[in-house]
């Protein structure tokens, strides 16, 4: 469903990612991983548009991504969050799912009712988005005030705003504790359960290794192993990746 | 008591300019253009009422409807700078629009005299007012039909999703472009409407003084159209209008009887107001007057 063919992205002599090949399948939840600065973030904002690629394409159900604006590549179905939160912080939660709706069938609304809609009618689907993401009585509360727990939940719901086709979190667990990660995990699977497939770019093994249906490992911008969780924890190479970084440990404890 | 209505006047056309920089500065651009987007719109409606013997009305929508094409079109490669290299775009663009003025000369003859932009010596009798006959007070309450109308629609704008979305741009325009929004057609899209604002205003001021030349559409105005906006918050429209009200007529006028010591208190007012109100006189919130107060009895209903 959304393909990486050859994708390369070079920072002058650095190459952030570097030719790396990947498929993911409609309706699984994918995992990609790696150690600090192994290309997992520049990835995203390849796939989002935030960056060209160098060389290489990004496909969605065959339509060539690599050379449209990032708007559009959210109304064909491409959605994200980001690694250190951006909400609109003096919008109110309610408002910041408002302005997410430019997917595909939102953009088919007439002009005039789609941009001067007032304000008290955010419609059903903000109204079920908020009920999904436990914030529907946090609606008129500005995004800037809320608790960092709900701020990530809102990030995911705004995401979810335009009814994507894939969505990628990019480390949705930073900051959060063991418990959190627990309905993190939930989360991701309902998400997946509402028909959207999921990229998951995270450092917290116990949540990769237990919900993903497929993993990919990234290093030094290379794809170096990729399969279910189970062939990557017993990857030579993988190990090797991670060796002397602490991660090995927690792969052992999670697959425990 | 035509001091008042005179001060009311130009409080008018200073909140539609002011009105102007506001719509831009939601999408967090600082425009400079502005003032010139008011020198388009006065010499248009000017050129429309003096020169082809139009009424005032259809002349300042002329005004408005030119000057936002014109934003339109200036707007598409000046917003792809950000930041301290748009003001100095738009800056340029001002002083553009203020030296074509400058050099602008079109007469007709028009009752025995010769009528039109004469470039340096500035667009004489302009008298659309005097020759119909409005009084002083027709004309303030002309204007302020006007800002009302223009208020009311702003306002209306900013609570509707449009409005949420220039807000969202002006916050964040990274997390904008990923949500969806096309940067350009939004920002570009403020910058018209900011010009057709101005335009408007512009035209009417250009009635009101009757005479209109370069030289008033220089940095000068361009910086009272953006310190407004600034001054008075982005919390809504009315900030603006308080903004306008506290320089025009609070330090402008009001301090005139301190002489020479007016314009050091000036910039002194304007220091001390950032510093208590930083985000502005309104704020970035609205205040509570206009605040819905339905969500209260939502959640009381979700408790029980």
């Amino acid at each position: 469903m959304l393909t990486l063919e050859n994708l390369s992205k070079h920072f002058g002599g650095v190459r952030a990612v570097d030719g790396v090949t990947l498929t993911i399948r409609e309706g699984e939840i994918f995992g990609l991983i790696g150690p600090n600065g192994s290309g997992k973030s520049t990835t995203v904002n390849l796939i989002t548009g935030l960056y060209t690629p160098t060389t290489g394409t990004v496909t969605l159900d065959g339509w060539d991504l690599t050379a449209m604006p990032q708007h559009a590549r959210t109304s064909r179905g491409v959605a994200r969050t980001f690694q250190n939160i951006r909400l609109f912080g003096n919008l109110t939660v309610a408002q910041n799912l408002w302005v997410a709706q430019n997917g595909h069938e939102q953009r088919r609304e007439h002009f005039l009712s789609r941009w001067f809609k007032p304000g008290g009618e955010h419609g059903a689907s903000v109204d079920e988005l908020l009920q999904f993401s436990r914030l529907y009585s946090k609606r008129d509360v500005l995004a800037g005030n809320l608790s960092f727990g709900e701020m990530r939940r809102l990030e995911m719901a705004r995401a979810l705003a335009s009814n994507p086709r894939v969505l990628l979190l990019d480390e949705p667990a930073a900051g959060a504790s063991q418990e959190d990660g627990q309905l993190l995990a939930e989360r991701i699977r309902a998400v997946r359960d509402r028909g959207v497939t999921v990229l998951l770019i995270e450092h917290m093994m116990e949540l990769v290794m237990g919900i993903t249906d497929r993993i990919a490992v990234l290093n030094f911008g290379q794809k170096i192993a990729e399969g279910t969780p189970r062939e990557i924890q017993d990857d030579p190479q993988v190990r090797a990746a991670y060796l002397g970084s602490g991660h090995d440990e927690k792969m052992e404890r999670a697959s425990a | 008591m035509d001091f008042y209505l005179g001060l009311l006047q130009i409080i008018g056309v200073h909140t539609l300019l002011g009105l102007s920089a506001y719509v831009v500065l939601l999408t967090g651009q600082v425009s400079m253009a502005q003032a010139g987007f008011y020198a388009i719109g006065a010499y248009v409606a000017a050129m429309c009422t003096a020169m082809f013997g139009l009424h005032i009305l259809p002349a300042i929508i002329v005004a408005g409807l030119v000057t936002a094409a014109i934003a339109c079109v200036v707007g598409f490669p000046a917003l792809r700078v950000k930041g301290l290299m748009l003001v100095v775009a738009t800056l340029a663009f001002g002083e553009m629009v203020r030296l074509f003025f400058f050099n602008f000369s079109w007469q007709v003859e028009r009752g025995g005299e010769l009528i039109g932009p004469n470039s340096a010596e500035g667009f004489r009798a302009i008298r659309f007012f005097p020759e119909n006959g409005w009084e002083i007070w027709h004309v303030t309450g002309f204007i302020w039909i006007v800002v009302a109308v223009v208020m009311g629609a702003l306002w209306w704008i900013d609570n509707t999703r449009a409005g949420a979305v220039l807000r969202a741009v002006g916050h964040d325009e990274t997390a904008a472009q990923s949500i969806g929004l096309n940067l350009t057609a939004v920002k570009v899209g403020a910058m018209t409407l900011g010009g057709l604002v101005a335009g408007m205003g512009g035209g009417i001021y250009a009635h009101t003084v009757t005479h209109i030349e370069h030289a008033v559409f220089g940095v000068l105005l361009a910086t009272f159209a953006i310190a407004y906006p600034i001054l008075g918050g982005l919390g809504s429209v009315f900030g603006t209008l308080i903004a306008v009200i506290f320089i025009q007529g609070f330090l402008v006028e009001g301090l005139r009887f301190l002489g020479d010591w007016r314009s050091l208190l000036f910039g002194a007012l304007i220091v001390l107001a950032m510093n208590f109100r930083p985000t502005g006189l309104l704020g970035e919130r609205m205040p509570r007057l206009f605040k819905r107060r339905g969500p209260d009895k939502l959640e009381l209903k979700e408790a029980e």
